[in-house]
């Protein structure tokens, strides 16, 4: 390792002001830092660190993110083989997936990173790790059979204007990877609904539709169709939490969702507050339908399997929990973490156009987060008010 | 009895070489120097030049805007240099010291026999008004000022920090008399705040003319800020002043004997420190004869006047800081480390559990003064909430600061908090922000605006 360092000590001048490269500095930067922690030393204020940076907790919520891609991957090839009608063994499966699924993470992260360093160089600024995460975020929202070059165009968006418009990682007011998302299901929206995106190379004669296009289906149902939607698809409710449905590479998945909740929750990352208030938000607003019960939907969908449907879980785990775009008071992730859930069911039950809702509550909730913060702090600053009334 | 306040907020940090409760001797120091820079917001002018003979307690300087402030030489002697920086700013007045030291004669009393006003001159007199420092603001204690209450905190949390008890075994007296002294300056109380768990000793516990509060928990505990926060916190228009406990021995000795006598025990601790224990030396006093032969010599190493959370860097023939009891010596750490945010990290410490060392809670660690990563803008949320047990938000507060909203730090409670009660949230900070640094800078820009 000596020598690389040394490598890099030698050409570090090159990158520098003055230097031959130095247009090129902070991609070096970012090389060097990746590779070496730098030697930076306290200069004023506490003389020891934490150990952690933000390399480590983003690389530790892409190691969260991990079961659920894998699980995506195998879920891709037992999808397909299930269209076609064939068996085959798990390995196959899983290169199956793991051929469909890797284009778009690199064509994801090459998109992506490659503007955040143009970015960066322009500004003269440090390439921020923010997009590692969001880079592993977008292919896991995508549908599979997501043709490459909208995933590209898709992802220059969120990156550009879902992010780098506000001043780059840790400024931006909405989640970059629901940006994708969003400007993807709003751009190109054959290619986000109905049945045939979800499963690679399906078979035309096999339905494969997703528990949540059934469960929409389920609200102008008449008796005998809703008894038999919720004998199909909807029944399966194991297989809707291990994964083995239809939908988004990363989404379908509970139980892995779950694993990746547990790493992020264990270490300290993710915040456990958003992702409980969220799950109780869906829960409440599903247990509200079913009170109502005004159609086979809010009647036949018990509260807790819209938690584990289409991407409510991977929303809840994942997305709601970015901090730049998320609430940042402790009080304020309690209300943020509910609205989302609650609206997501709402959205989902109430309106048959957004079957998956969670995108979108989620990202109308990143626009409200700053005023839910903002009456939290008024909150803080009337008790300090009060405390000086008392005394007078 | 009084309950126990637990705090629950915050983080011990266990470090590597707690200073044992030994009193070892050192060779005596030959110099000593006043840093003008120790006091925050001091705008110093000289009392004496270069040559001067002095005596404990002569001034060597005083406070340019509240010239009835002196700040008093801690030995007898010739001032040999005065250090200036930068705009001739002066950063050292340094003394070199008589065999034997001359004190300069104050009036010996019992303080419960004088007026405020006799114990304000006293203090004022003898330069150890200096040692009364005020909340708000974090700065030195304003002499026309009449302060709701004064507090003092008996056991300090910090990492590797000295043990008040032992700072001060065997001045019960002086203690005494230096409460009593206190106790004249307010209308209010003299809070005496300890730690229940460390079995303290009985001159704290059984003080009189103070009450007694009792604290326990996790750093920042032992902060006097936070202290002042659950016991009575401060609003705006409000003064507490605050003081530490071998300080209040110094003005209780002035009272009984009549002299300036800032002699203290100081703890040597920290990884690089051989042996760490405790050295009994003069405030200010240069730190190249308590460090000789003392430290592990295999690499770089970084000595701090203080903690490692709030002290200051300074040189290996440097001079102690005027309000600290510790020095502790660590590496330096300017090292490159290959892929350093990928290891498991076994060594290193985290308030996170994204490292695996949280499976060994209780190891002891060696840390460097390394940033452990680069500046960023802030991104994680959260982590200041966990290790300031206030009700601040610090985010908010620092963002008001950065862009020096006045109205909007005041709402926040500028106030009631130093940059001492902020450095836990430095030091977790993902990002690397200078919280402390932006803290004084939001104080100096109130007391600025409100001047």
């Amino acid at each position: 390792m000596k020598a690389l360092r040394k490598f890099l000590d030698k050409k570090k001048p090159l990158f520098e002001k003055g230097g031959k490269f130095a247009k090129l500095q902070s991609t070096f930067d970012a090389f060097d830092t990746f590779l070496f922690v730098p030697d930076h030393t306290s200069k004023t204020g506490t003389h020891i660190k934490d150990a952690i940076d933000l390399k480590r907790t983003m690389s530790v919520v892409v190691m969260a993110l991990i079961p659920s891609l894998l699980f995506g991957m195998y879920n891709i090839g037992y999808q397909h083989f299930l269209s076609v009608g064939e068996t085959a063994p798990l390995m196959d499966m899983f290169v199956y997936g793991l051929i469909k699924v890797l284009p778009i993470v690199v064509v994801s992260y090459v998109v992506g990173l490659g503007i955040e360093f143009a970015f960066a160089q322009m500004r003269g600024h440090a390439v921020n790790e923010g997009f590692l995460v969001s880079g592993m975020l977008i292919p896991l929202v995508m549908p599979v059979e997501a043709p490459l070059w909208m995933v590209a165009v898709s992802t220059a968006f969120a990156v550009v204007i879902g992010k780098e418009v506000f001043g780059g990682t840790g400024m931006n007011i909405w989640n970059p990877a629901l940006i994708a998302r969003a400007f993807f299901f709003f751009a190109y929206p054959s290619k986000m609904s109905g049945d045939a995106v979800w499963i690679a190379e399906k078979a035309d004669t096999f339905s494969g539709a997703t528990p949540l296009a059934d469960a929409a289906a389920l609200v102008d149902a008449t008796p005998a169709q809703a008894e038999s939607l919720m004998s199909g698809a909807l029944s399966q409710t194991w297989d809707m939490f291990i994964g083995l449905i239809p939908g988004s590479i990363g989404e379908t998945s509970t139980l892995a969702i779950l694993i990746g909740a547990v790493i992020l929750i264990a270490t300290g990352i993710g915040s456990w507050r958003i992702m409980l208030s969220v799950f109780v938000g869906g829960y409440a607003m599903g247990a509200i339908f079913n009170l109502i019960g005004a159609n086979p939907y809010m009647e036949l969908i018990p509260a807790w399997q819209h938690l584990i449907m289409g991407g409510f879980a991977f929303g809840a785990v994942f997305m709601a929990t970015d901090p730049v775009s998320a609430t940042q008071t402790t009080r304020g992730k309690y209300i943020y973490g509910f609205l989302i859930g609650f609206l997501a069911v709402l959205i989902r039950v109430m309106n048959a156009g957004f079957p998956e809702a969670m995108m979108l509550a989620i990202l109308f909730m990143n626009t409200f987060a700053p005023l839910i913060d903002h009456y939290v702090v008024q909150g803080n600053v009337k008790r300090r008010l009060k405390r000086v009334k008392v005394k007078a | 009895m009084s309950e126990v306040k637990k705090i629950k907020k915050g983080l011990d940090i266990k470090l590597i070489g707690k200073a044992e409760k030994v009193l070892e001797k050192a060779d005596r120091s030959e110099t000593y120097a006043i840093k003008p820079t120790d006091f925050p917001g001091l705008t110093p002018k000289l009392k004496v030049k270069v040559d001067a003979e002095v005596k404990a307690g002569s001034p060597l300087f005083f406070d340019k805007y509240s010239p009835e402030i002196n700040f008093a030489s801690p030995v007898s002697g010739k001032v040999i240099a005065v250090n200036r920086g930068e705009r001739r700013k002066i950063l050292e007045v340094v003394v070199q010291a008589d065999a034997e030291i001359q004190y300069e004669e104050f009036k010996k009393a019992d303080p419960n026999g004088l007026s405020r006003e006799e114990v304000k001159e006293e203090l004022l007199k003898s330069g150890l008004w200096a040692f009364i420092r005020q909340r708000p603001y974090d700065v030195i204690a304003k002499p026309e000022d009449t302060p709701k209450a004064i507090f003092v905190s008996a056991f300090d949390s910090a990492p590797l920090a000295a043990d008040v008890d032992f700072l001060v075994e065997g001045e019960a007296e002086a203690f005494q008399a230096g409460i009593d002294a206190l106790a004249k300056l307010t209308d209010g109380k003299v809070h005496l705040n300890i730690n229940p768990n460390l079995n303290q000793a009985k001159m704290f516990s059984e003080v009189k003319n103070a009450t007694v509060n009792k604290f326990a928990g996790v750093h920042p505990a032992g902060n006097v800020g936070v202290q002042i926060h659950h016991i009575d916190p401060i609003n705006k228009g409000e003064t507490a002043w605050v003081v530490r406990p071998q300080e209040v021995v110094f003005i209780g000795r002035l009272f009984q004997k009549g002299i300036y006598d800032v002699s203290r025990k100081i703890a040597l601790c920290g990884s690089e420190v051989k042996t760490p224990c405790y050295f009994e030396t003069i405030t200010g006093a240069s730190v190249r004869n308590i460090l000789k032969g003392k430290l592990k010599d295999d690499e770089k190493i970084r000595v701090v006047s203080g903690n490692v959370l709030t002290g200051k860097h300074i040189p290996e023939d440097g001079f102690i800081g005027m309000y600290d009891s510790q020095i502790t010596v660590i590496p330096e750490g300017d090292k490159f480390e290959f892929l350093g945010w990928a290891m498991p990290g076994l060594s290193k410490f985290s308030m996170s559990k994204s490292f695996f060392s949280w499976l060994t809670p209780n190891k002891k660690y060696r840390l460097d003064a390394n940033l452990n990563g680069e500046h960023r803008a802030y991104v994680v949320s959260g982590e200041y909430e966990k290790v300031l047990p206030m009700d601040v938000l610090p985010v908010h507060l620092i963002k008001s600061i950065l862009v020096e909203d006045i109205d909007q730090m005041e709402q926040l409670g500028i106030y009631e908090v130093a940059p001492e009660d902020f450095a836990l949230c430095e030091f977790v900070c993902t990002s690397k922000i200078d919280v402390q640094d932006i803290v004084r800078q939001g104080i100096d820009l109130m007391i600025k605006e409100m001047s």
